[in-house]
């Protein structure tokens, strides 16, 4: 039975207790343990079940690569599903849920699928429930989606906080074991900025298990002297717990800091002062990348592999050294190289039983296997795992030979087995921006080709990788490589290294690795079939052979075919070995089939982290105007528009929102309204060529425009079609004021600068987006002109500022630019003043106005009274496909000017079709019966393919209190050569309301009211 | 062909499944072939079987560099939706959405179309009146969708914030058929239909040119040598520019990545797929119980299959916005592929200038959900030899004509 021993343990506080819930039930650990660790060490040996036959399955790994044990962490909303125990630090109060079992992990309904495991292999899904067809979706689909899916659902709102943090380093380290010391000591010693992350808690990685020495030390002592060292740099920064995450393209990383995820004590009330966000994600930019990321041992393929109690070798000295636990007392060893030697030496020297090493290499003489000799291990060669026996944990298992076909020689009894089938560096980070890999035949895995690297800006190499990961598995080797990789990347990035020597180390030497994909050679399919190579996905080394027997040949194919590698550890133990058994299916070499795309995040990062602080209120934050709190505060009912919001109406005395907006029509046409328009954008263009520029990106001319008029003007996109309108103002000689739509600004501005920026660069012109530099107030009705001479100032009659004109001076002491200019078809003014004076100037409006009936409207009113003048609205009238002939507009489309942006697609066949809907008015015959927005008109024929033909649709609809009528307007084959035709519009709930066309201005048609 | 069925599956159980045969062959070309079609993605293989079902032309290759599927048909969020704006793009894609109904019988393979229904969210005025006008045409033009307030939002997707304090769930446009299908399978499927119809399916072979007599086009230059035909189809999405590049003509699209990303599997919580287009993210949850998410487009031109960082930041936060539970999910894995975009943001289907050779691309970030009326459509234009039928509006001419049939109008994104 796994246990914790007395003796040893280099993270654990032993005198510390922790007590933390699994399952229900209540277990103690110590400080410094993982999840895991002290899961192990309370004989908690089963932690989850696989994902498709629901198999029990214990902890495998000690590290991030753990496909198993995933566990539900957390209560409520800090609930988090399928949290690794492996990366999870233990801390009073933790409490855990296994995952994917019902009603309990012991036992579980869904293994049942276990049972029938010979019926699901690879790809069983596409050959059935193709019958009968209604099947998929009703019956089968919900059961295998219940099934699936591993962790419950989160079902609260996240409480914790998350940010980021934005570094430009020259070298960024990736890895803190001794090669990434090694490197961020080279790098920093030469002067380099240097960012040095490690994944876990601790420093130090393999090495200070494995049993390093370096300078004739312990590796612990160097290590804590280098981190020591690296602390005294100003130019390094360290940081534990943190992961390089992605790899992008010019030197991009990101980097998953988890900064509370192991102190619980930030929310309780043992550091109520802390105040710290959940996860960090760094953006870094850096000169160079070292990735230092080590390796990852593989599983071997043999039967029953899966069975709880079989443990990655290495997994089992971490366990052992780093834990004080261990995964059982007899323990048999299987391996293919020397490194597994090490944890049969670290059981016995614990006190534990190893009654066997079955090493499947012919010889084994190096001097660890001597060394498990002589204190008296008992080692075999040629030897396998014919199968191991159990059910939820090893009881034992058989022997065989390696070359045969696995008749079982001897039973051994154990209660668990260390496996090692070599190991393969971490190559992700190096493959994520393109960095190519090579098949290293003696070693027996992928390492980084340096001359393949993923290529920056300047076309240079700037990921380098330094020590295990880079292919070196001894410890000189990687010392001297990764202080010479640390070097390069100071030198690369500008930087004198400095001359050092590289310090002494010492490990036992191993012999050579002996590949070994399946275990025993000639296995039969119905071992195969017992043999895991995914564990969460339980894909077995008969579902690979299957693939490849099926065509399913490229290494893209098997994995998608069998979801080999697709599991929540994508493929960390389980790659490798699968596509060898590919090859060996394809009698292909394994660099030929080649590994399928490596993809960040390296392993899973929060989407909370992702997203950072940008939510709530801090997602897409809210632009607002300067009256925006006095709208909030008098009965704005607000609507989000563009980036801001605006009010839809102002609702008095609890009246609905439809009355409002009638109160607020009736009012402003018969006495005066007052509206908020400082959302519309406003571009100053500027420079002599300004007019010329205009000329280009409107229809109108507007080099004539003369200083202190306005002039309405339409855009239109290279395809000819209506993209903004707005007043343009001439200030002087040589600025003018764009108006845009309130949604148009940001995007018109950028229009222009693209114009700008990439096709007229040599005129000289400049462009300031200044919408928020002013507030614009809006006095309408035929009241206007009393408050605004009431306020005083300024001469606004209409000889001094006629329609279309504008003037600077002051109203009311205010600096103030009034133009005359209506939207409504009503006396109007549009005052802008600078934003800081909007509500003083607001308030004296209000004020002003009151004994004329001033009245603040909202946007449904404008837009109301808009329609009954038969104005155009972008975004009602036009979707992107209405050019502005079509709109009646032809009067503003220059024929004067050469060219304008538009001009030559509008000369295009199908725009100059006289079938093109084009703009009329539309009065239903039933004077209430308000046609449905976007509602399309018929003429009862039917096209070919059984449509019914369109000729026409509605872009605005209301009912005009004015006129008190429904009123609309809409686009409508031959529809101006139509007055009077009643047409046809069919609603989606089945009625039909008929209209008749007219013209689209409904009110004043020549222009009396607003032209006083 | 050995059909599949639960029997099959019993049958080769008994025998540990060696029994099973290849999906499809990988042969090596042959000199000639009637028709050769470029590009073994859903559009290219879905071409080559309903030239076969549909006209009786067998004597076919399909030519793929990589494998096939491999392209964007293997990267796509498999949205399956027919509740388009424009008449002929309602057209083709409904008749898409009804073929994925009887896909998996029509091909004896399961390709798990399932249609759990589609949500378009309306957050503003401005796109409750776009989706109500779309739901308008769509009961003209035969398709079934229906406006649906913010109660039944939440009805059909609990997990759903409807009050966030940014953008308002107002109500959505709802298309019960709609859904989603394994693409993966989809790819295969029609790979074994047309292996079985006794076409080549040819990978790891990349066209390098394209060789012309006369105006007219007789073969292709491969990396496994040459291959003539008499009729050549580009289906090759991403790709199209540099095919039609050696053709001789130029192309009015852009080719930019497309990105997406999956959570980690957790047990079903959202069983329709949502999109919300103001905020601009998608959402689906797969069969497997990892949440499907996809996003926006990047601003620049590029070739590399990978995104850029931000674009994904955006997208996850408005999802977190959407759907508050997802920000204690982890993302598992993003990707990208490489899309091709015209300026309506509707595909191209038909002649080229080039005699005998026809093109079919354009179908830019929402291309899998019409895969088979595509395909039916582009057999019709070989077949045939004239634009016609669902293809007839999507021609090349389209563009000098300005004749547009644009789809951003109702919708920002077209996945
Ligand atoms: C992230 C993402 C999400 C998406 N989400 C959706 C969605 O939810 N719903 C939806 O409907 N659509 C979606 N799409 C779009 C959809 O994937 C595509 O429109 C569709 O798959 C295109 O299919 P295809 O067959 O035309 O192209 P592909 O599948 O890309 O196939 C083209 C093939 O041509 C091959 N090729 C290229 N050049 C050559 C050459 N010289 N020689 C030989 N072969 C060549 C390529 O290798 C490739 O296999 C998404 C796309 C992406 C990238």
């Amino acid at each position: 039975m796994s246990t914790r021993i007395q003796t040893g343990g280099r993270h654990l506080d032993r005198s510390k207790q922790v007590h933390f819930n699994w399952a229900g039930k209540q277990l103690t650990g110590y400080g410094g343990d993982t999840l895991a660790s002290a899961l192990l060490a309370n004989g908690e040996l089963l932690v989850g079940r696989s994902f498709k036959y629901h198999r029990a399955r214990g902890l495998i790994a000690s590290g991030a690569e753990e496909p198993n044990a995933l566990v539900g962490l957390g209560t409520g909303a800090k609930f988090e599903p399928n949290q690794r125990a492996t990366t999870t630090e233990l801390f009073d109060g933790l409490v855990a849920k296994p995952q994917n079992a019902w009603p309990s992990l012991a036992f579980d309904v869904g293994a049942i699928n276990k049972m029938m495991s010979r019926f699901f292999p690879a790809g069983f899904y596409y050959k059935t429930f193709i019958h009968p067809r209604f099947a998929w979706k009703h019956l089968f689909e919900p059961i295998i989606r219940k099934a699936a899916g591993l962790g419950a659902a989160p079902t609260e709102k996240d409480v914790d906080r998350y940010e980021y943090f934005y570094a430009h380093v020259d070298v960024l380290i990736i890895g803190g074991g001794i090669a990434g010391l090694a490197s961020a000591l080279a790098a920093g010693q030469a002067g380099a900025s240097v960012l040095l992350v490690e994944q876990t808690a601790h420093f130090g990685g393999r090495a200070v298990v494995d049993g390093v020495d370096i300078d004739d030390e312990p590796a612990e002592i160097w290590v804590e002297e280098t981190l020591a060292a690296l602390r005294e740099m100003p130019n390094v920064t360290i940081r534990n717990r943190t992961m390089g995450a992605g790899v992008y393209d010019h030197g991009y990383a990101t980097v998953y800091e988890r900064i509370n995820d192991h102190l619980p004590e930030m929310i309780t009330d043992h550091a109520p002062n802390m105040d710290a966000p959940r996860h960090r994600l760094w953006r870094v930019r850096a000169g160079r990348i070292v990735t230092a990321t080590g390796a990852i041992e593989r599983p071997l393929s043999f039967a029953g592999n899966d069975i709880p109690g079989v443990m990655l070798a290495g997994a089992v000295r971490d366990y052992l050294v780093n834990y004080g636990a261990s995964v059982g007392d007899r323990v048999v060893i299987a391996t293919n190289n020397d490194d597994a030697y090490r944890s049969a030496i670290a059981l016995v020297e614990a006190g534990l039983d190893v009654p066997v090493i079955l090493d499947a290499r012919t010889t084994a003489d190096g001097e660890l296997p001597t060394l498990a000799r002589e204190i008296g291990i008992r080692v075999e060669t040629g030897k396998a795992i014919s199968s191991v026996k159990g059910n939820k944990h090893v009881t034992g298992v058989g022997i065989c030979s390696q070359a045969g076909e696995g008749a079982e020689l001897e039973e051994i009894k154990c209660d668990a087995v260390a496996m090692s089938g070599g190991w393969s560096p971490v190559v992700h980070l190096w493959s994520h921006c393109g960095g190519k890999l090579n098949w290293d035949a003696d070693q027996s895995m992928f390492r980084p080709d340096p001359n393949r690297p993923p290529l920056g800006y300047d076309g240079a190499g700037f990921v380098h990788v330094a020590g295990t990961a880079n292919g070196y598995l001894d410890a000189a080797g990687v010392m001297e490589d990764a202080i010479k990789i640390g070097k390069l990347a100071a030198k690369e990035t500008g930087h004198k290294p400095k001359a050092t020597k590289v310090p002494s180390t010492f490990s036992a030497p191993e012999n050579p690795i002996e590949p070994i994909w399946q275990m025993p050679q000639g296995m039969s399919r119905k071992l195969q079939m017992k043999t895991f190579l995914d564990y969460q996905n339980d894909v077995k080394v008969s579902d690979v052979r299957l693939a490849a027997q099926e065509g399913y040949q490229s290494v893209e194919h098997t994995k998608r075919y069998t979801t080999l590698g697709m599991a929540t550890d994508q493929g960390k133990l389980s790659n490798i070995n699968g596509l060898a058994i590919l090859a060996d299916s394809l009698n292909a070499e394994i660099p030929a089939v080649g590994t399928t795309t490596f993809r960040p995040p390296y392993q899973p990062i929060s989407m909370g982290a992702i997203a950072g602080d940008a939510r709530g209120e801090l997602f897409k934050p809210i632009r607002q105007s300067p009256m925006h709190h006095w709208i909030d505060t008098n009965g704005g009912f607000w609507e989000p528009v563009a980036d801001w919001r605006r009010p839809y109406c102002f609702q008095q005395n609890g009246e609905s929102v439809g009355d409002a907006v009638t109160r607020e029509i009736l009012n402003t046409r018969q006495n005066v309204g007052l509206l908020d328009a400082s959302t519309l954008g406003k571009i100053i263009v500027k420079g002599p060529d300004a007019g010329k520029f205009l000329d280009m990106m409107y229809t109108n001319m507007m080099s004539t425009l003369k200083v202190g008029r306005c002039r309405y003007g339409l855009m239109c996109t290279e395809n000819g079609f209506l993209s903004d309108d707005g007043v343009v103002a001439r200030i002087d000689d040589e600025t003018f004021l764009c108006h845009t739509t309130s949604g148009g600004s940001d995007r018109i501005h950028a229009w222009m600068e693209e114009w700008l920026q990439t096709e007229w660069w040599d005129w000289n012109v400049y462009t300031a987006n200044v919408t928020e530099q002013y507030a614009q107030i809006a006095v309408v009705g035929p009241n206007a002109r009393k408050v605004l001479e009431k306020i005083g100032g300024m001469d606004v009659s209409a000889d001094a500022l006629p329609f279309m004109a504008f003037k600077d001076g002051e109203l009311g002491g205010i600096k103030a630019r009034p133009y005359r200019i209506s939207f409504s078809g009503e006396l109007s003014y549009e005052i802008a003043v600078p934003a800081s004076q909007g509500q003083a100037f607001w308030d004296m409006c209000m004020e002003a106005g009151a004994e004329f009936g001033i009245q603040p409207y909202g946007t449904e009113c404008l837009h109301v009274m808009r329609a009954e003048k038969g104005f155009i609205m972008i975004g009602d009238e036009t979707d992107g496909t209405v050019i502005p002939q079509d709109l009646g507009l032809s009067w503003a489309v220059s024929k004067k000017k050469d060219d304008f942006l538009g001009k030559r697609a509008q000369q295009r066949s199908h725009m100059v079709d006289p079938k093109r809907w084009r703009l009329v008015g539309l009065k239903s015959v039933e004077p209430n019966e308000v046609i449905p927005d976007g509602a399309y008109a018929i003429d009862g024929t039917v096209r070919d393919n059984g449509v019914k033909h369109m000729i026409g649709r509605i872009t605005s609809s209301y009912f005009s209190p004015t006129l008190n009528h429904a009123i609309a307007m809409g686009l409508v084959e031959n529809g101006p050569e139509r007055m009077g035709d009643i047409i046809d519009f069919p609603t989606t709930d089945g009625r039909v309301i008929k209209a008749e066309i007219c013209d689209p201005v409904f009110l004043d048609p020549e222009g009396t009211r607003q032209n006083v | 062909m050995k059909r599949y069925s639960a029997f099959a599956i019993a049958r080769e159980a008994a025998r540990y499944h060696t029994g099973w045969e290849r999906a499809w062959r990988s042969p090596e070309p042959k000199s000639h072939y009637d028709v050769i079609i470029i590009g073994a993605g859903g559009h290219g293989l879905a071409t080559a079987y309903y030239l076969g079902k549909n006209y009786g032309i067998t004597n076919v290759a399909v030519i793929e560099k990589g494998w096939l599927g491999g392209g964007n048909t293997g990267r796509n969020t498999t949205i399956i939706r027919s509740n388009y704006l424009q008449d002929p793009s309602a057209a083709i894609y409904e008749k898409a959405r009804s073929l994925y109904e009887t896909m998996s019988q029509d091909l004896n393979y399961n390709v798990m179309f399932s249609p759990r229904g589609v949500i378009m969210l309306a957050q503003t005025e401005h796109e409750i009146r776009g989706y109500q006008r779309t739901a308008h045409a769509n009961a003209l033009q035969g398709v079934k969708t229906e406006w649906i307030g913010p109660e039944r939002v939440k009805q059909l997707v609990p997990i759903i914030e409807l009050s966030g304090p940014r953008y308002p769930v107002l109500g959505g446009l709802w298309q019960s058929r709609g859904g989603t299908a394994r693409h993966d399978a989809v790819a295969w499927g029609y790979a074994r239909a047309c292996s079985d119809m006794g076409m080549d399916i040819i990978q790891q072979c990349e066209v390098t040119g394209i060789d012309k007599s006369g105006g007219n086009v007789t073969g292709i230059q491969t990396t496994k040598g040459a291959i003539k035909c008499n009729k050549l189809g580009m289906v090759v999405a991403g790709n199209s520019g540099h095919l039609a590049d050696m053709a001789g003509f130029r192309l009015p699209l852009e080719s930019v990545a497309l990105q997406a990303l999956v959570s980690e599997p957790i047990k079903p919580c959202m069983d329709v797929v949502v999109m919300a287009n103001t905020v601009h993210g998608y959402m689906s949850q797969s069969d497997k119980g990892e949440m499907v998410i996809g996003g926006g487009t990047d601003g620049f031109n590029n070739y590399t299959q990978r995104g850029s960082f931000h674009h994904l930041e955006e997208t996850v936060r408005a999802l977190i916005e959407t759907f508050p539970m997802i920000s204690r999910l982890k993302m598992l894995r993003h990707w990208g592929g490489i899309v091709d975009v015209t300026g309506d943001r509707s595909p191209i289907i038909g002649t080229t200038p080039v005699g005998n050779c026809y093109i079919n691309c354009g179908w830019g970030t929402g291309g899998f959900k019409a895969i088979p009326g595509s395909g039916w459509a582009m057999a019709e234009v070989i077949a045939t030899g004239e634009p016609q039928g669902l293809a007839a509006e999507f021609g090349l001419n389209r563009f000098q004509e300005g004749r547009f049939i644009d789809e951003s109008v109702a919708a920002g994104v077209a996945h």
